[in-house]
């Protein structure tokens, strides 16, 4: 038994280890920024290596706990982003006051994330799902000299209350309708009454707000403004690559007799989505704003692929959400280092930046045209395989707005490159000073974006996982 | 052969161009790769030729397959049959003349040279992928480059033709990928591969609905008719050999796309909508002759005149005739060549006399014969002098068009016929007014061609005149290949 404990459940045990690791340090030592990072650096690719290791399947407490090849794969896509996280955002975090409160919180919320991927009942789900947006809420307010930061903070945390109402509410009723909060007593217990409907949507409902698919996006874009890059990084790569792990289980395992309802639903929203997402990306002038609008978008995306109910649906929404992690990330990255050193946010600030930094330049065309799905980076691969997964249902107009909606956004993302590589400027940012890990950190994105797709047995691994 | 030596150098040189120190190291690097390449190409023809004379009958020659995305049933399928061999010798040729008239580029050269060479990776692997993710992979490849070459290194209104550009080529290639999603889905087995779909029967259904997808999407790359508008910006605001590129392969990925996917694929569809291609494309070439005819700027009379040249080709296609399909190859690599050292001397004088407005030029023949005779003799191509290449292309396809007997046929037929006379209109007022009467003030001094410029418009023009001479090689290469795509049009 205790086994058992140790070996199903060692990703949160790993991660709950530097959690308390961290708040000893925090509380015991005197320890410098420069010193801790490269040690929490350390600790994290021992977390990500660790997530290859030992993996077995099985479940713990009643069924409460579930993991399998998959979700270890999941968890160590999360494991990644956060390593990355480390990295991008080093020269930041050096200089923040409360980096071990950064990392303390962003841990607790991946460990909340990590329980909700395994979850095996609704009570679960609910229970991780907060831990791993409480947190991340506190994160938003880490600016603390900063009015929008508090303004962010207050924005999420009351809009994840609203959805956790809701969720709470779906869940009594579902429990109402079939007696079970058990993911797996539940898919013979529905029958389509209008009770479990009712139930369904408004689970969905928050699943929603959390993935911010239009019309329940609003929050995105004033939290991932307002926050520090850092944490709208989190916010956007590894909080919604969670979401869309245990949305792909729920949809496909709990609610699979319920899909001619659930297809139809997934395909409206998508198609909303995408078009509001980038018809917002458009006009946007701030980079954070920017990204948080493509952001929505490319949920509009996954859910393409989601819609399809299939092995190749379920294979290609964790390899997208790779490829996200890599090519959003390293958005994120640019964007943060030129804000941290310049206090520049604006795409008009971005005019000539290659004149001046190439390295990063190179870094962010390859992002974007990785987001915009660009042959032959990782985001081309991505997204054709998500249309492909979406159109096995033979509906021809959902592929032809999502084909469009591709060349909709290339334009807004060409905007940028427009900017860095083209337009002139007479004050550019100056030359930027990146710190080895920073660069290393780039350098991962980029190999990410560039080989993920190339190299197709990272796509096999992925279908043999299932 | 090994076909993946097509794509392997381009892909060492634009490594090797990265790696470099210095720009003269740059341009020496891209030109060794591009003569290599050449050098691969003919070897590719040699080698080809061996093999059919040997009797080798298989369609596609020296083919190579490898799994990719076996999920999917994607495959690294590659091969070549006579019009993929016509194809890459035709971009070898064109990337040795751009790579040749780039020599004076001074703003960022190594960014330049990558693009180019990226660019002709791309369409490299497009004339020889045998499946059509790849293809669909390598065309999209080619469109990030044309946006930078525009944007960072064009002229006048660049940013917006660069946008426009990329939009319109990603917009066409939206459409291909639903078409292709709609033959992978739609078909009796779920594949990309090309010889495999066209081997089975696609539902008449099917065909109806993904015909016209492949074929707008295709169509907008080769300035099918409303899809064109992106061609004159873009052409005028590329750097030289941007618009080199551009027009000589780029506009060629279509019509390849348009005859190897959607027509060969799909029979049915291609006659149930022949005659829409046709009023089409008859349409732009009128249209395209009768708007050169009111340009000022060489390069919008070359961008232009392109649109109508261009029209040759679907109308060859449209026709559904083996000759006109002949033709219709026949003057991708003919239009090819052509417009790439039209466009080629355009820079020339530009570099010259900073203007392009053709009223602003006169008398250059006395200061620069070498690149006026280069002039005259592209402009007698494109207007269809025999002798030259571009007589023998339109020449064909309308041939091939005469065999139907049908009245719309026929006034198709007889309104392309006369564009020639329009071309032959706008072609000599223009070298007229450019090269000969007096010469204007202020171009006494200006210096004829340097050496990487005479090496360019030489290797463009020995092309055109060995085609227009001798077309019958060419005929040889593109016949049996029309043969077994007209087979599968008939029934057969």
């Amino acid at each position: 038994m205790l086994n058992d404990f140790l070996i199903l459940m060692k990703s949160e045990l790993v991660i709950t280890f530097i959690i308390f690791l961290l708040l000893f340090i925090k509380v015991g030592t005197e320890i410098k920024n420069e010193r801790l990072l490269p040690i929490v650096q350390f600790l994290l690719l021992i977390n990500f290596i660790t997530g290859f290791l030992f993996n077995y399947e099985g479940t713990l407490f009643g069924a409460l706990f579930i993991t399998s090849a998959m979700t270890a794969f999941q968890k160590s896509i999360l494991s990644l982003g956060i390593y990355l996280i480390s990295l991008l955002f080093a020269d930041w975090l050096k200089k923040s006051e409360h980096m071990p409160e950064f990392f303390i919180l962003l841990l607790s919320a991946v460990l909340g994330m990590f329980f909700m991927i395994s979850s095996g009942s609704l009570l679960m789900f609910f229970l991780s799902l907060e831990l791993s947006t409480i947190p991340v809420a506190a994160m938003a307010n880490l600016d603390l000299d900063k009015k929008v930061s508090s303004e962010a903070a207050m924005k999420m945390i009351l809009s994840s209350a609203f959805s956790s109402g809701i969720l709470l509410f779906g869940i009594s009723l579902m429990y109402g309708a079939t007696g079970t909060i058990n993911f797996a007593e539940i898919p013979a217990l529905l029958d389509g009454s209008p009770l479990q409907v009712l139930a369904f949507i408004f689970l969905f409902t928050a699943f929603a707000f959390k993935l911010s698919i239009v019309p329940f996006h609003l929050w995105t874009a004033d939290v991932y403004e307002g926050a520090p890059i850092a944490v709208s990084a989190v916010l956007s790569v590894v909080s919604k690559g969670s979401i869309a792990f245990i949305l792909i289980s729920v949809l496909y395992k709990v609610f699979a007799p319920m899909h001619g309802l659930w297809y139809n639903m997934v395909m409206l929203l998508s198609v909303v989505t995408m078009i509001i997402g980038n018809l917002f990306a458009l006009r946007q002038q701030n980079i954070k704003r920017f990204l948080a609008y493509s952001s929505i978008a490319q949920v509009g995306f996954i859910l393409v692929g989601l819609s399809a109910n299939s092995i190749a649906g379920l294979s290609s929404v964790v390899y997208f959400v790779l490829i996200y992690t890599f090519s959003n990330l390293a958005a994120f990255g640019v964007a943060a280092v030129i804000s941290q050193q310049t206090g520049k946010e604006r795409i008009d600030d971005y005019k000539g930046l290659y004149q001046t930094n190439p390295f990063i330049s190179w870094i962010l065309a390859l992002a974007l045209f990785s987001l915009a799905g660009i042959p032959p980076t990782a985001g081309f691969f991505g997204k054709l395989f998500l249309i492909t997964a979406g159109a096995s249902k033979g509906n021809y107009f959902f592929i032809t707005v999502a084909a469009l909606n591709m060349v909709v956004s290339l334009y807004y993302y060409l905007r940028v490159v427009r900017a860095v590589f083209m337009d002139k400027n007479e004050q550019p940012v100056e030359k930027i000073n990146l710190g080895p890990s920073t660069k290393l950190g780039f350098l991962i994105c980029g190999a990410g974006i560039v080989l993920t797709g190339l190299m197709s047995w990272v796509y096999d691994y992925i279908m043999a996982l299932i | 052969m090994n076909l993946t030596l097509l794509i392997l150098f381009p892909l060492l040189t634009a490594v090797i161009i990265l790696l470099a120190r210095n720009a003269q190291l740059v341009r020496w690097a891209a030109l060794t790769g591009s003569i290599l390449q050449l050098v691969l190409a003919f070897f590719l023809l040699v080698a080809f030729r061996k093999e059919r004379t040997a009797g080798n009958v298989a369609q596609m020659l020296f083919e190579l397959k490898y799994n990719w995305f076996p999920a999917w049933h994607i495959s690294f399928h590659l091969g070549v049959d006579g019009i993929s061999v016509a194809m890459v010798l035709l971009t070898a040729f064109v990337v040795i003349a751009g790579v040749l008239m780039s020599w004076n580029v001074t703003k960022m050269t190594k960014e330049f040279y990558f693009l180019l060479i990226l660019l002709s990776l791309g369409a490299y692997g497009f004339f020889i992928s045998l499946d059509c993710f790849i293809l669909f992979f390598f065309l999209e490849i080619a469109v990030i480059p044309k946006y930078l070459l525009i944007g960072i290194w064009g002229s006048g209104k660049k940013e917006y033709a660069a946008n426009k550009l990329a939009l319109m080529l990603m917009g066409g290639s939206a459409l291909v990928l639903v078409g292709l999603l709609g033959l992978y889905f739609g078909g009796p087995e779920k594949t990309f591969d090309l010889l495999a779909l066209s081997k089975s029967t696609i539902p008449v259904v099917v065909q109806q609905i993904c015909f016209p997808l492949l074929f707008v999407g295709f169509g907008v790359f080769t300035a099918l008719f409303p899809f064109h508008t992106w061609v004159p910006d873009g052409h005028s605001a590329a750097p030289t050999a941007g618009s080199m590129f551009l027009a000589g392969i780029s506009m060629k990925l279509g019509g390849y796309g348009c005859l190897r996917v959607a027509t060969y694929i799909m029979p049915e569809g291609a006659k149930e909508y022949a005659n829409i291609i046709i009023a089409l494309s008859a349409i732009a070439i009128l249209y395209g002759a009768f708007a050169t005819m009111m340009q000022k700027d060489l390069k919008y009379i070359n961008a232009y005149s392109s649109v109508s040249h261009c029209g040759f080709v679907l109308l060859g296609i449209g026709m559904l005739t083996k000759t006109a399909m002949v033709g219709a190859v026949m003057q991708m690599v003919s239009h090819g060549l052509m417009t790439a050292l039209f466009f080629a001397v355009i820079g020339m004088i530009y570099e010259r006399t900073h203007t392009r407005q053709v009223n602003e030029m006169g008398g250059l023949l006395k200061v620069m014969p070498f690149i006026s005779t280069v002039l005259f003799i592209v402009g007698l191509c494109s207007l269809g002098l025999p002798g030259l290449s571009g007589f023998v292309a339109e020449m064909t396809i309308l041939v091939g068009s005469w065999e139907h007997t049908d009245m719309f046929h026929r006034i198709a037929t007889i309104a392309a016929g006369m564009s020639i006379v329009v071309t032959a209109v706008y072609i000599l007022r223009a070298i007229g007014q450019v090269a000969m009467g007096p010469l204007k003030a202020g171009f006494d001094n200006l210096g004829d061609a340097a050496w990487n410029e005479k090496l360019a418009a030489i290797i463009l023009i020995a092309d055109i005149v060995a085609i227009g001479i001798a077309p019958s090689w060419l005929n040889e290469l593109i016949g049996p290949a029309a043969e077994i795509i007209m087979d599968k049009l008939a029934g057969r």
